[in-house]
């Protein structure tokens, strides 16, 4: 059975959780790895880090938070942001994270996808696509964390990446990113009708009914939020009770706490 | 020493935090001759079966890891390292396992998803130290596109259901591995190590 997951997102810069809308107007909010051990404790399935300093210096600071993060977490991360190169995904892999994302690289050098395949396995490597609307059923892939856009179609590319060897999308509207009214619905449902590899919705979740439109109307196999947990809107154990309310399978919060640790 | 072998496959870190966390000895080795003498062998592993099991035997692990497991020791597989113990896997052709557990590694059926990834409910199918006190319906993680499946069905301990019943924990004896991560798997994976812990102790090995 297919178990939907829920997956708190921490955009980080410069070492700290920050949050904005459509990418920019950027706020803080708190320690990366503290707030991914409260995460854990509360049921998230997964915790996904986006390094958003794409810098050097950033790029150290994002590895110090990954081993930190490696020592206290009992479940499943994804790092992504800035990584170049099959050496960059290959630091972030050994620092600890469980799955690594490209995007701009990706798009730059698509064989990038199958390189990285070939050395780690599909199943931790993800292609993360941001997406833009672009006319009535059109979406267009933008990189460099939303600043550049390609000429790409999102639907397309997503289709060329699973092809390539990603073992997972993770699928963001950036129309939809940090406005709490819902995931970009079309476009999902085109991304997860186009591959037969897991796709993670993000970009727009400002409550429950959301997620639940995300998996059940366009069949996302995961779901990932930022504000909406960030600010303490709803816990994740009230988003995986309103889930499983409506009949979606997902890992109960009782099962997090099964055992004390 | 519980040696978690390094052969270059995926994240290791994890398992040894995990194990050291729990007082254990533990350490991480790339050749097997720098280590003398092996309480334990731990073989983690992501990626493709091919290289993965290249790389093993290019280091010299393929014979230690028999002599290790045919003198009766502790050893335990972690998804690609359960997958490696198989006769053959038809991951990006055909390439020769350890043959430790006889069987096939075959990729999942295209009626799913693939990869699995994500929490999948196990259902218990006969008593293992590793399962010590976790029911049927427990939830553990799962990331692997291929599964092993054994010659032997005696040898599952339990399974989980994606498009096919997929092998979750195998082994008897001293010998054990699961296909999904239980150093990944919450509270549930921690009852897991606890139960690893003391099955590995309980065969001879230090605690630190």
């Amino acid at each position: 059975m297919l178990i939907r997951r829920v997956i708190p997102c921490l955009d980080v810069r410069a070492g700290r959780v920050v949050k904005g809308t459509s990418f920019v107007d950027l706020r803080d909010a708190g320690d990366p790895v503290e707030l991914a051990a409260l995460y854990d404790r509360e049921g998230a399935d997964e915790v996904v880090f986006l390094d958003i300093t794409a810098s050097h210096e950033g790029r150290g600071i994002m590895e110090d938070v990954v081993r930190k993060t490696a020592e206290v977490l009992t479940i499943p991360f994804m790092v992504g942001g800035g990584l170049r190169s099959a050496e960059d995904m290959r630091r972030m892999l050994r620092a600890g994270a469980d799955k690594v994302a490209i995007n701009t690289a990706a798009v730059r050098r698509p064989e990038l996808i199958r390189e990285a395949a070939r050395l780690f396995g599909s199943q931790c490597v993800a292609v993360a696509v941001d997406a833009r609307r672009a006319g009535h059923g059109r979406w267009e892939v933008y990189v460099h964390g939303g600043r550049t856009p390609t000429g790409m179609d999102a639907v397309a590319w997503s289709a060329e990446a699973a092809a390539l060897g990603a073992g997972e999308l993770l699928l963001t509207s950036m129309d939809e990113d940090g406005r709490e009214d819902g995931y970009d619905l079309p476009l999902l449902r085109a991304v997860t009708g186009a591959v037969r590899i897991p796709v993670i919705a993000s970009g727009g979740a400002g409550a429950p009914e959301h997620l639940w439109a995300a998996i059940v109307e366009a069949d996302a196999d995961a779901v990932l939020a930022a504000s909406i947990f960030h600010y303490r809107k709803y816990s994740i154990a009230a988003v995986k009770e309103f889930l499983a309310a409506r009949g979606v399978a997902v890992r109960p919060v009782e099962d997090a706490h099964a055992t004390s640790r | 020493m519980i040696a978690i072998v390094d052969y270059g496959a995926g994240n290791l870190h994890s398992i040894h935090q995990a194990l050291a966390r729990l007082e254990l000895d533990v350490g991480i080795v790339e050749a097997p001759d720098a280590l003398r003498d092996a309480a334990a062998l731990v073989v983690p592993g992501d990626g493709a079966f091919g290289p993965a099991v290249a790389r093993l035997r290019a280091l010299g692990w393929d014979d230690r890891i028999r002599q290790h497991v045919g003198a009766g020791r502790p050893f335990l597989g972690i998804c690609l390292g359960m997958q490696l113990l198989s006769d053959e896997s038809e991951e990006d052709g055909r390439h020769a396992g350890l043959g430790i557990v006889p069987g096939r590694v075959r990729r999942l059926p295209d009626t799913v998803k693939v990869p699995h990834i994500g929490w999948n409910r196990l259902r218990v199918v006969r008593p293992s130290p590793l399962l010590d006190g976790i029911a049927t319906g427990a939830y553990v993680y799962f990331v692997h596109s291929y599964h092993a499946v054994p010659a032997d069905p005696a040898v599952v301990a339990a399974t989980a259901s994606y498009g096919v019943e997929v092998a979750a924990v195998v082994g008897r004896g001293n010998l054990w591995a699961t296909q999904f991560h239980p150093e990944k798997s919450g509270a549930v994976g921690i009852r897991m190590l606890q139960n690893i812990a003391r099955w590995i102790v309980g065969a001879g090995a230090a605690v630190r």
